[in-house]
């Protein structure tokens, strides 16, 4: 896993290269990078390490960059991955300051003591939707075409938080797509389709938002879907750690989460 | 110098060149221990930390079995091809000379450097639904290549052929060409010369070359989940398996590194006693 | 002829141009310092070098020239060098047979011939053996038998004793003889043993820079060299002048006197090392041909000593080691060097 700063981070967007990023960001090592600071001044210089769910790599890259201009000295270093690696990470000691997942089954896998010292808050709320390429090759209208054969669909891996929503809304629909893959985050299965390697995946909400026109969103109906809770954990209370939790906690965090196409707590 | 004085003398130059050598060997002996503490710690570790109890279960895990032979399946035919297509490319780079052979080899070592995504990516853009070669491949056959066991193989071919190639020409360069001369005067061909002398005196490193390769295209990982995907039974090969079973329980994703652990070793040995020294 | 070539090759640091002609059944000797071309010349005529001009003919048959050029395995030739390249996976039949398995013939017949050809050669029961297992001196019959079992036009021998120890050096130089003696073909051998030319070789060819400097009998070249090389090969002292009258050469650095010769003008002077005699100081009477030399080295082979002399004349002396001893010869030491006028031989350049 990589740690991208947040600038670097949002550069650096857009098909290959996102592709490249994230899925590097499943094989390679853990490194914080320090930060240079321009100013001569005698400054706060901090760093608030925030792990945090792939879909939620758009918001929270925009507002930890907010949070860094608000606050000179300061850098937000973000690392994503899918929520089951991260609390893994974190219940092995990864340095973490803030850590934010897709579901609420993840927090089982902190640690007891995790939120003894900081605390906890719901920040969004996601949906599935179906992500075709832009001009929809395998024909997708609904929920029912996934059963089609001749369809070449992906998912996340059953172990991770988007697979097993996916997993939950395909059984209840009593679908049984033809996947061909299931990626190891939301991030790569999206990829997937914007490569136009698939011809659909069942991804959050946000992520079809975030990607713009680069894919294409089939809504899946209210009744056939599920919907997840985005907790963000504080781990203690540093200026900077609950500096950073309210950001996101607020309206501008609200605002930035709409944005990216994630539903109001 | 007489014949007594020799061994009086010989003794204090004797000591003080022990003394010398020890402390030598003391000034190389512990970067030394270190390096095979640094490979040799994880690999314990590995034991260290395996539920012992609970390994035969996690094996019997519906995922594992298919994964390590799937990964069996693919590096072997990865070899094979390797082989079979390396061998002739490291014969003419061995023996070629010129800006040509110096790019061509060149070319080659990117693999070998290239962050293993990187090269996964490329793949897609290659052979990919929409890839430069596999896009046409689709519009005419309906064939799709990723998301399948061939995807795997390309994969790891793609990371395993360089090391077989760069190894191979090593070996081949280093058989002496005027074996080939006298070949020559005796009426063979060139292609006589090359598979009844240059090859067979090259079989070693081939061998060695054989197994860095597969050694390579067991341990992929990313330009296969980048490119082919993860689909147990079909795509998911053996590393693979370990990282998903990584979030879902450690504990079965360290009985997987074992199994593999186990494979390599028991493989590497074979080719050890044969070619691989 | 059944040999009929001219040799060009453009070389970094000399051209080599060497004319080369042969009938069959006959053995030519080419010799020459280190890094005269020999070598490049036998590659050329296999077919493993290119020429940058001349041609190669064997047996009325264009190989090279006039826009031909047949690649090695196109040509009959048969190659061994000093090391014997036996190929070392195979076994020394198969070494043999893989020439006439390459052309052909069949794997029975193939492997036939091979044993009748270690077997001519003295070697037969080490058929089964391969190359790790033969000493050198077997390694090169092996190496000698696979050149020959091609029945090639033309056999090439590139130093083919210069790497064996002097115990089976004799004995495979035997051997060599006695095969050659039934070998049809035109043998190429190069060598700068002059004991190796002298008794395999019908003709003598003496290359130096690339050019043939002399070339003929071995009887010939040993009576009468005409170069430093030769001379120094065949082991006389040789110097070039001008025969002013009936018994002096005048050489640059003065009068030898000869034994009386007819000729007159460009003439050469030779005499044996043997017929050198070496004084400490000015000898009585002195002889007419008396030089005052510095030894220069003292090599020593058995009961004899050859004394390599530098003065105005370079003169090599051979004498008894005894003599060595008594007169303590050695490097740096001043002498007097003497010939006798009835031991030198004068003839025209």
């Amino acid at each position: 896993m990589t740690r991208l700063r947040a600038r670097a981070a949002s550069r650096l967007r857009g098909g290959v290269v996102a592709t490249l990023l994230l899925a590097t960001a499943v094989t390679g090592g853990c490194t914080t990078e320090s930060r240079l600071t321009a100013g001569g001044a005698p400054q706060r210089t901090s760093t608030v390490t925030v792990l945090a769910a792939a879909s939620l790599t758009d918001p929270l890259t925009s507002l930890a960059r907010q949070y860094e201009r608000a606050h000179d000295g300061v850098t937000v270093a973000l690392s994503f991955g899918s929520s089951t690696t991260l609390a893994q990470q974190v219940a092995e000691g990864a340095p973490a300051d803030v850590v934010a997942f897709a579901g609420t089954p993840a927090l089982d896998q902190l640690p007891k003591d995790a939120t003894d010292q900081g605390g906890r808050a719901t920040i969004a709320r996601n949906t599935m939707e179906i992500a075709t390429p832009p001009d929809n090759p395998g024909g997708v209208r609904s929920l029912a075409d996934l059963a089609r054969p001749d369809l070449d669909v992906v998912l996340c891996a059953s172990t991770v938080p988007c697979g097993k929503a996916a997993d939950m809304v395909l059984s209840r629909a009593g679908i049984t797509p033809h996947v061909v893959s299931r990626e190891v985050d939301v991030k790569a299965t999206l990829a997937k389709v914007r490569l136009g390697e698939a011809d659909a995946a069942v991804v959050y909400h946000s992520d079809v938002v975030s990607a713009g026109d680069t894919v294409k969103g089939v809504v899946i109906p209210t009744a056939q879907n599920t919907t997840l809770d985005y907790p963000l954990v504080w781990l203690n209370t540093k200026p900077d750690t609950t500096g950073f939790a309210e950001l996101v906690r607020g309206t501008e965090g609200r605002a930035a989460l709409t944005r990216a196409g994630f539903l109001a707590p | 110098m007489t014949d007594a004085a020799e061994p009086m003398a010989a003794e204090p130059v004797a000591a003080g060149r022990i003394r010398a050598a020890g402390g030598t060997r003391l000034g190389l002996l512990a970067p030394a221990g270190l390096a095979v503490a640094l490979v040799a710690l994880p690999l314990l570790a590995l034991l260290l930390r395996a539920d012992w109890g609970h390994v035969l279960d996690h094996l019997a895990d519906p995922a594992v079995l298919p994964a390590i032979r799937l990964s069996l399946l693919t590096t072997t035919t990865t070899v094979v091809l390797a082989v079979v297509l390396g061998t002739p490319l490291a014969w003419l780079l061995a023996r070629a000379q010129g800006r040509a052979a110096a790019w061509f080899r060149a070319l080659l070592t990117v693999p070998l450097v290239l962050p293993p995504v990187v090269g996964g990516v490329a793949l897609l853009m290659a052979w990919g639904r929409r890839g430069v070669v596999g896009g046409p491949l689709y519009e005419a056959f309906g064939v799709r290549v990723p998301f399948t066991p061939v995807a795997v193989v390309l994969a790891e071919l793609f990371v395993a052929m360089p090391f077989y190639v760069i190894a191979v020409e090593g070996a081949m360069r280093s058989v002496d060409p005027r074996f080939e001369h006298v070949a020559a005067t005796l009426g063979a061909s060139p292609w006589r010369s090359f598979s009844r002398v240059a090859l067979p005196l090259a079989v070693p490193g081939m061998a060695a070359g054989a197994a860095l390769a597969w050694a390579r295209a067991l341990g992929e990982f990313g330009a296969t989940i980048t490119f082919a995907g993860n689909f147990a039974g079909r795509t998911q090969t053996a590393p693979l398996a370990v990282y998903v079973a990584l979030e879902r329980d450690p504990q079965a994703a360290v009985s997987l590194s074992l199994a593999m652990l186990v494979v390599s070793i028991v493989v590497l040995a074979l080719l050890r006693g044969r070619w691989v020294r | 002829m059944s040999l009929d070539t001219r040799l060009c090759v453009e070389r970094s640091t000399f051209t080599l141009d060497t004319s080369l002609a042969a009938a069959s059944g006959e053995v030519v000797a080419v010799l020459g310092p280190n890094g005269a071309g020999k070598t490049t010349a036998l590659h050329a005529l296999a077919g493993l070098a290119p020429l940058s001009g001349g041609h190669v003919r064997v047996a009325g048959r264009l190989w090279e020239g006039e826009g031909t050029h047949l690649p090695p395995q196109a040509r009959s030739t048969g190659l061994v060098a000093a090391e014997h390249l036996l190929f070392p996976h195979l076994s020394a039949r198969d070494n043999v047979a893989f020439g006439p398995r390459s052309r052909g013939t069949s794997r029975a017949a193939a492997r036939r011939r091979a044993d009748d050809e270690l077997d001519r050669l003295g070697i037969g029961d080490l058929a089964d053996r391969r190359p790790s297992a033969l000493s050198h001196g077997q390694a090169q019959r092996v190496a000698l038998a696979r050149a020959l079992a091609t029945d090639p036009e033309l056999l090439l021998l590139d130093e083919p004793l210069s790497a064996l120890d002097p115990v089976s050096r004799p004995a495979v130089r035997a051997t060599l003889a006695h095969r050659l003696r039934a070998f049809t073909g035109v043998t190429v051998l190069v060598t700068h043993d002059p004991l190796d030319a002298l008794t395999l070789a019908d003709r003598l060819v003496f290359v130096e820079g690339g050019r043939v400097v002399q070339e003929g009998t071995p009887q010939e070249v040993v009576a009468r060299p005409r170069d430093r090389y030769v001379a120094d090969v065949v082991g006389l002292n040789l110097y070039a002048g001008e025969a002013t009258d009936g018994e002096v050469v005048q050489t640059p650095a003065g009068p030898v006197v000869t034994a009386g010769h007819e000729h007159r003008g460009p003439s050469w002077a030779a005499f044996s090392p043997a017929a050198v005699a070496l004084y400490l100081s000015r000898p009585e009477g002195s002889p007419r041909n008396t030089w005052p030399v510095t030894v220069a080295a003292v090599e020593l082979a058995g009961q004899t000593a050859r004394v390599r002399c530098t003065g105005d004349l370079d003169v090599t002396a051979e004498v008894t080691a005894t003599s060595v001893a008594s007169l303590r010869l050695q490097p740096g030491l001043q002498a007097w060097a003497t010939v006798k006028a009835s031991e030198v031989r004068a003839y025209p350049a």
